[in-house]
């Protein structure tokens, strides 16, 4: 419907809720009613409430960098709800919610980010990748995902997120050539978020969009309203059913905007004016879903404050959670670079411990 | 270190008209660790910019300006992320000057911030010297202070073959130090002695020398003399400064951060027992990373080098 009709060269980017929240009737996908709608945006606060929360842990040292998703929650969202349990999501660094609407615990993704390898640990049965930082370099694992699916006619889907910085790396152009080539069960979801760090979306490439790439690889590309959590929907179950079905990839460029800082190492006011973030706020994906609910009557000051009261005692009890899990221990951080322990990780195994008793031993010297 | 690399690209740029600066956010941001930070406003967007996030772009185009009359000194954003130019750097930057019997050369220098020791994210904290420096072709260069890296950095820039030039991120901003305005060169191949002593020679660079010296005033508590000699450049090798210390003291501790096996450390001992077989007073000893992923942030300061480890390697080699 919108793959076969929509034009990334020429047309705007698809949007079934407006900026004020007002929504084409005749566009909405069925499964989103309202009740469902209230429950994707409750899931959406959620992850906020707990980003906002690792900001904090992270100025008081308790969090390392990490990579906050503030005004990209519906374009995930939106697309992650598509899935079924046995798809595939391979994310970047900045898929907090997606990670986690797919089955990682946010005590996983808490622990990752603050250091710990235990939270790399993708439960059994979750079909998460883990985060991959090198940018662009996670669209080939999910092209090779999809691939052995239908080598092994699993029937499953490989969901991938990336920023638009990473449309610039070779990697992207080869996994999209190689889905294209073997027509696998990939959607490439592009959160054109208009940043790399300080780099913005034009220094990335001289084309008019992201979604237009798709055309020299052979499959669709569109373009739609990243802040829409309908369109969001919409086009990404079209994708994904494409996909299943065995007619091959898509490209979808979620037109967005990272309202906060790149990381929570950066300061993004040394490169963007403030009256272009400002132009962005009313788009904002919370807001749009507030007006819409509020139509509804579910949603309102008070409703809001209510869920608020209600979600922030479950992020305390995850951050309490993750307080309270020791780091790795020597024995865990030699377990995992083969399957094996080799003799030579072995002995240097032994050093290690050796080396925290001397450190030990030193440090009860000196406070004696 | 930060201000002192700075001022070494200022000076050169204001001096040499070919000389560029690009990579990821080098230009209006001025570099993540703000390394470029000025130099647009400088020099004009013609020759300090920011380039599109791609690794193998930045590295292949540096080439092609190398050989073309320009000086690109090109930032990789961290080292860990340098693999994505590796088939440029390895199949042509290293190479050009031998295929084409010398009528070809790339005298571009790469930038990169590396190592450990800061706290950063997975990929932000490896050292890969060793990787590099076993490339034949590429030369491999890590200031340790400011001073250093002022002076190497020049000289890197008007070298006639590619350079890499690692900046340990932890000393960046780690302490203070004159730095000269005036321009001077420290050699490309050219081992320091930061410190002369009698009993072992111990090898270092980049952030280790520090370690070194914070190891020294307990080694002299125990009656050891320690020379420390900062490497500088990884490759090419400085060998008679090295071999000149180590028939001074006869034992030799080695320091580094990278990774263990195949690392400058085995080089090094392989290269000095060759030279010294029979006339060394003791078996050479590394302290080194360890053969396992590096670890996040938690669990970092594991596998750092660090005064404690660095002493009981040189006890062993003075057998005090
Ligand atoms: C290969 C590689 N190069 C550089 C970096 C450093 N880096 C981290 S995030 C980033 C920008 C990524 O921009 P984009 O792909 O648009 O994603 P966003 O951060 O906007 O979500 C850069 C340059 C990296 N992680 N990997």
């Amino acid at each position: 419907m919108f793959l076969d009709t929509h034009n990334p060269l020429t047309d705007d980017p698809i949007q079934i809720m407006d900026q004020d929240g007002k929504l084409n009737e005749a566009l909405r996908p069925k499964e989103l009613t309202d009740e469902k709608v209230k429950e994707m945006y409750e899931k959406m606060v959620f992850i906020r409430l707990a980003d906002d929360r690792m900001k904090k842990m992270q100025r008081s040292g308790r969090m390392g960098t990490f990579a906050s998703i503030e005004g990209q929650e519906a374009a995930q969202m939106g697309s992650v709800s598509t899935l079924e349990k046995t798809d595939w999501v391979v994310p970047a660094f900045r898929e907090q919610l997606a990670m986690w609407m797919h089955g990682v615990p946010l005590e996983s993704i808490m622990l990752f980010w603050k250091g710990n390898e235990a939270g790399g640990k993708i439960p059994e049965g979750v079909n998460v990748l883990p985060v991959s930082i090198p940018v662009g370099s996670q669209m080939l694992h999910a092209v090779g995902l999809s691939w052995a699916s239908k080598l092994q006619g699993k029937n499953e889907v490989a969901l991938t997120y990336f920023g638009d910085g990473a449309t610039s790396e070779g990697d992207f152009h080869e996994g999209m050539n190689f889905a294209g080539v073997f027509k696998t069960a990939t959607v490439f979801l592009c959160q054109n978020n208009q940043f790399a760090i300080s780099v913005p979306r034009r220094i990335q490439t001289a084309s008019k969009t992201l979604a237009q790439k798709a055309i020299a690889y052979g499959f669709p590309g569109v373009i739609v309203d990243g802040n829409d959590l309908f369109a969001m929907y919409a086009v990404t179950k079209e994708a994904v059913e494409r996909a299943r079905r065995g007619d091959g990839p898509t490209l979808i460029e979620a037109y967005t905007y990272r309202l906060g800082d790149h990381t929570s190492s950066d300061d993004a006011t040394k490169y963007r004016e403030k009256a272009e973030v400002e132009a962005w706020k009313p788009k904002d994906p919370f807001r749009r879903l507030q007006l819409y609910l509020a139509t509804k009557n579910l949603w309102s000051e008070q409703i809001e404050a209510d869920l608020k009261a209600k979600l922030q005692p479950q992020v305390d009890e995850v951050v309490a959670k993750v307080d309270a899990t020791p780091d790795q221990t020597i024995d865990e951080l030699f377990g995992y670079t083969y399957a094996n322990l080799t003799q030579n990780l072995a002995n240097q195994k032994a050093y290690m411990k050796h080396v925290t008793e001397l450190q030990a031993a030193q440090k009860g010297g000196a406070n004696a | 270190m930060v201000q002192a690399i700075n001022l070494a690209l200022k000076q050169e740029m204001a001096k040499d008209k070919t000389v560029l600066c690009y990579g990821e956010d080098v230009g209006v941001e001025g570099g993540v660790f703000r390394v470029t930070e000025g130099l647009q406003k400088l020099y004009g967007d013609q020759r300090c910019f920011d380039s599109p996030l791609a690794e193998a772009g930045i590295i292949g185009t540096a080439i092609g300006l190398s050989i073309n009359g320009m000086k690109p000194v090109v930032e990789m954003q961290f080292s860990g992320f340098m693999f994505e130019s590796f088939p440029q750097l390895m199949c042509h930057a290293a190479r050009m000057r031998n295929r084409s019997r010398g009528r070809f050369s790339c005298p571009l220098v790469l930038r990169t911030p590396y190592g450990g020791g800061i706290h950063a994210l997975e990929h932000h904290c490896e050292s890969e010297e060793a990787i590099l420096a076993h490339i034949p072709g590429l030369k491999v260069v890590i200031p340790s202070t400011p001073f250093d890296a002022k002076g190497l950095l020049i000289a890197a820039i008007r070298d006639p073959d590619p350079v890499i030039f690692m900046e340990p991120k932890r000393v960046y901003r780690a302490f203070k130090q004159e730095v000269p305005e005036e321009e001077y060169f420290i050699p490309i191949g050219k081992a320091g002695i930061v410190q002369s002593g009698s009993d072992v020679t111990v090898i270092a660079w980049g952030a280790q020398v520090r370690e070194c010296m914070k190891t020294s005033d307990e080694a002299k508590k125990l009656g050891i003399s320690m020379e420390i000699v900062d490497l500088r450049t990884i490759s090419p090798i400085d060998y008679p400064t090295i071999f000149n210390s180590v028939s001074k003291t006869g034992r030799v501790v080695i320091v580094h951060e990278a990774y263990r096996s195949f690392g400058p450390g085995a080089e090094l001992s392989a290269t000095i027992n060759e030279e010294f077989f029979g006339k060394l007073k003791a078996p050479i000893q590394r302290v080194t990373g360890f053969d396992i992923v590096y670890p996040l942030l938690r669990s970092e300061d594991l596998v750092q080098p660090e005064p404690v480890r660095i002493l009981e390697a040189i006890r062993k080699v003075v057998g005090k």
